[in-house]
C-alpha cells in the first residue's frame, strides 16, 4: 500500500532541501533523507515532538508557524511540506505565499472538507463532522480553516499559485479510484504540489 | 532516577609551552585544573568538553571528597544523565584567570614571584578555546564528540565551532548570547565598579595588604543574582516575607534582602575579585563578528559540527531573542541546528536548575551524538 509519505516522496527530487513545517515526530523527514538523501530541516511546536526528532539526528527549529518564515531567505528550500497542518493555520495564504518565498516548490496536504463523509454528518445529520481525520469537537479544535479542494484551488489562482500535482487519499493513505474521478467528493485527503507563477 | 557521579577528584595538569594571548601579551606558562567523569574509549573519540560560566569552575559534578555539594552541573553530568558518563568521557576545567586552582590572579608571576593581582593579563574566550585545545591535546582527543555550555560556557562552545570547525562534531549552546548588548555591559560594569570602589580593593593589589574586596564583591554577586534570575521566580521564593528568624537577620527588612546578602557573603568568600573583573571583561569582549566586519551567517559558514540551542522563557539576561540569532545565522549559513526555547520561571539560572523537558531535549541530541560516533549508523 502506498502511504501519503511515499506519495510525497515520489514529488521529492533525490537530494533536495527540503523544509518540513509542522514535523512533528519526523517520520517524515526521516523517511526522505533515507531514501531520497535531501538535506532536511524542520519545524515543530511541540518539545517532546522535537527530542523524538533529535533522537533520530534531525535538524528542528522550535517555530510557530502563525508567525511566518521570515528566519529564512528567498529559495532557501528546493521543497517547502506541510501536511495536515494549514486547517490550523491562522492564516493560510500568507504562509502558502511564504512558502513558496523560502522554496521553490511547496508540497501540502489537509483534509477535505467536502468529502462524502463530512458531507453526510453535516449535510444530512447537521452535526460539524467528527471523525478520525477531524476527532475534535467545533468548539474546541486546532482546525480553523477548514476548507475544500475547490476552495483551495481558489486560493491559489488568488494568489498566482500554479498546481503542479494533485492527488487524493483517504486517511490511511490509500488512494481510490472514486478519489481520482471525484476527488472534491471522495477524496478525505488533498494532496498538491504548488509553484509560484514567475 | 539517574545515579550521581560519586566522589571525584580533580587534577592539575602543568603547560611549559607560552600561550599568545589575543589582547596582548602571553603566559610563559600556566597550569589547568581539571576533572573528568566517564571512561575514554579506545578510539578516544567520546569526549566532551564542559565549559564554565561566569563563576563556575572545573567541579561540574559528582561530590569532592567529605563536602555534600555537588559540582554546578550535577543535575545534567552522570550516569543516565543528559551528558550520560556511561556512554561519554566528560573533561571540565577550570578556565585560565580563574581562582579555583588554574592559572589566574592568585597564582604567582614567575617574572615577579609575587601573585598576578591585577597584572594578571586580559584573557578571552578565544584564548580560554585555545588553551582548551591544548588540553585536549595532552589528553589524546583529537576531536571532541561535543563541547557544551550555558552562558558564558555557550560562547565557548559557540567559539569552539568557529576556531576548531575540525575538532568538534556537536555543540550545545545554552542560555547564551553571541555576544553581548550594551545593557548587559552595563550590568557587568556596575558589579566591577561595586569591586573597583571598595576601599579595601587597593587597585587590584589587595592581597598584598592581607585583605579582600569582600563588600564590593559581595555586592557585584548581588547585582549578578538579580540579573540571573526573573521576578517571578523571585516573587515565588521569597513574595514580600520578612527575614527569616532562624537565619541572620543582619538588618534586612524583606527575605529576598536577607537572601542576597547571605549570596554575595558566601561569594565573597570563595571567589576572587580580580578574577570576577577578568571573567566579565572576557564576556563583554567576546564578540564572534568582529565588532560586525563579518555578518554572524558568514562566520559560522565554516563550522562543520551540528549545533543544539537552547533558551529559557523568563531569561532576560541572555533572552531568546539572543539565543535566536545565533539559530536565525545558522539557518542563514546552511549549518545543521536545532532549537528550543523551554518554558521555566527560573530566569537565566534555568540553565543549571532540574527541569525534565530541557533534560530530554539535552539527552536526545548527546545520545544521538553518541550512536554517531560509535558507528552505530
Amino acid at each position: 500500500m502506498i502511504t501519503n509519505s511515499q506519495r510525497i516522496a515520489e514529488w521529492v527530487a533525490h537530494g533536495s532541501r527540503v523544509l518540513d513545517l509542522g514535523c512533528g515526530e519526523g517520520r517524515l523527514l526521516a523517511e526522505l533523507i533515507a531514501s531520497h538523501q535531501v538535506k532536511g530541516l524542520g519545524l515543530e511546536l511541540e518539545p517532546d515532538k522535537i527530542a523524538v526528532c533529535l533522537d533520530q539526528g534531525l535538524s528542528v527549529i522550535q517555530q510557530d508557524l502563525n508567525r511566518g518564515l521570515s528566519n529564512f531567505r528567498n529559495q532557501q528550500f528546493d521543497f517547502v511540506i506541510m501536511t495536515q497542518t494549514l486547517q490550523a493555520i491562522r492564516r493560510p495564504d500568507l504562509l502558502l505565499d511564504e512558502m513558496l518565498r523560502v522554496g521553490n516548490e511547496a508540497i501540502v496536504t489537509f483534509p477535505n472538507f467536502a468529502y462524502i463523509k463530512n458531507r453526510i454528518q453535516l449535510g444530512l445529520a447537521g452535526h460539524m463532522p467528527v471523525n478520525p481525520q477531524l476527532p475534535n469537537p467545533w468548539y474546541d479544535t486546532p482546525n480553523i480553516h477548514l476548507s475544500t479542494f475547490r476552495d483551495f484551488e481558489d486560493l491559489c489562482a488568488a494568489l498566482h499559485i500554479r498546481i503542479l500535482d494533485t492527488d487524493t487519499s483517504n486517511l490511511s493513505g490509500k488512494g481510490t479510484w472514486l478519489g481520482r474521478v471525484w476527488p472534491n467528493l471522495f477524496g478525505e485527503v488533498a494532496l498538491y504540489r504548488l509553484t509560484k507563477e514567475h | 532516577m539517574a545515579a550521581s557521579l560519586g566522589v571525584v577528584t580533580p587534577f592539575t595538569l602543568a603547560f611549559e609551552e607560552p600561550l599568545l594571548l589575543e589582547r596582548g601579551g602571553q603566559l610563559a606558562r600556566y597550569d589547568l585544573v581539571v576533572e573528568t567523569y566517564g571512561e575514554l574509549n579506545a578510539d578516544k573519540s567520546n569526549a566532551v568538553l564542559v565549559c564554565h560560566a561566569l563563576s563556575g569552575d572545573h567541579h561540574a559534578a559528582g561530590l569532592h571528597a567529605g563536602e555534600s555539594k555537588p559540582g554546578w552541573w550535577d543535575d545534567y553530568i552522570g550516569p543516565g544523565k543528559s551528558i550520560d558518563t556511561d556512554r561519554f568521557y566528560v573533561v571540565s576545567l577550570n578556565n585560565l584567570g580563574g581562582c579555583s586552582g588554574s592559572t589566574g590572579p592568585l597564582s604567582l608571576n614567575p617574572a615577579t614571584g609575587n601573585p598576578y593581582g591585577p597584572e594578571f593579563p586580559e584573557v578571552t574566550v578565544g584564548d580560554w578555546v585555545t588553551s582548551q585545545a591544548r588540553l585536549a591535546d595532552r589528553l589524546g582527543i583529537a576531536c571532541f564528540a561535543a563541547v557544551v555550555g550555558g552562558s558564558l560556557g555557550g560562547m565557548q562552545a559557540l567559539q569552539w565551532a568557529i576556531a576548531y570547525p575540525d575538532r568538534v562534531k556537536a555543540v550545545a549552546i545554552i542560555a547564551a548570547a553571541p555576544r553581548l548588548t550594551a545593557q548587559n555591559i552595563a550590568f557587568n560594569e556596575v558589579a566591577r565598579q561595586a569591586i573597583m570602589r571598595d576601599p579595601n580593593f587597593h587597585d587590584g593589589h589587595y592581597a598584598a595588604q592581607g585583605v579582600i574586596p569582600g563588600s564590593g564583591l559581595g555586592l557585584a554577586r548581588m547585582v549578578g543574582h538579580i540579573t540571573y534570575l526573573s521576578d517571578e521566580a523571585m516573587g515565588e521564593k521569597f513574595g514580600r516575607q520578612l527575614p527569616r528568624t532562624d537565619r541572620d537577620v543582619d538588618g534586612a527588612n524583606f527575605a529576598v534582602e536577607q537572601y542576597l546578602r547571605y549570596q554575595g557573603q558566601q561569594f565573597s568568600e570563595r571567589f576572587d575579585a580580580n578574577t570576577y573583573i577578568l571573567m566579565t571583561r572576557a564576556l563583554d569582549y567576546f564578540d564572534p563578528t568582529h565588532n560586525e566586519s563579518q555578518p554572524l551567517a558568514e562566520v559560522l559558514a565554516a563550522t562543520q559540527c551540528k549545533f543544539l540551542v537552547l533558551s529559557f522563557t523568563t531569561d532576560w539576561r541572555f533572552s531568546p531573542s539572543r539565543s535566536e540569532e545565533i539559530v536565525d545565522a545558522l539557518i542563514q549559513a546552511d549549518r545543521p541546528v536545532s532549537y528550543t526555547r523551554l518554558e521555566s520561571a527560573h530566569g537565566h539560572d534555568a540553565f543549571l536548575i532540574p527541569d525534565a523537558t530541557y533534560a530530554r531535549l539535552f539527552k536526545a541530541f548527546l545520545d544521538r551524538v553518541h550512536r554517531e560516533i560509535e558507528g552505530a549508523l
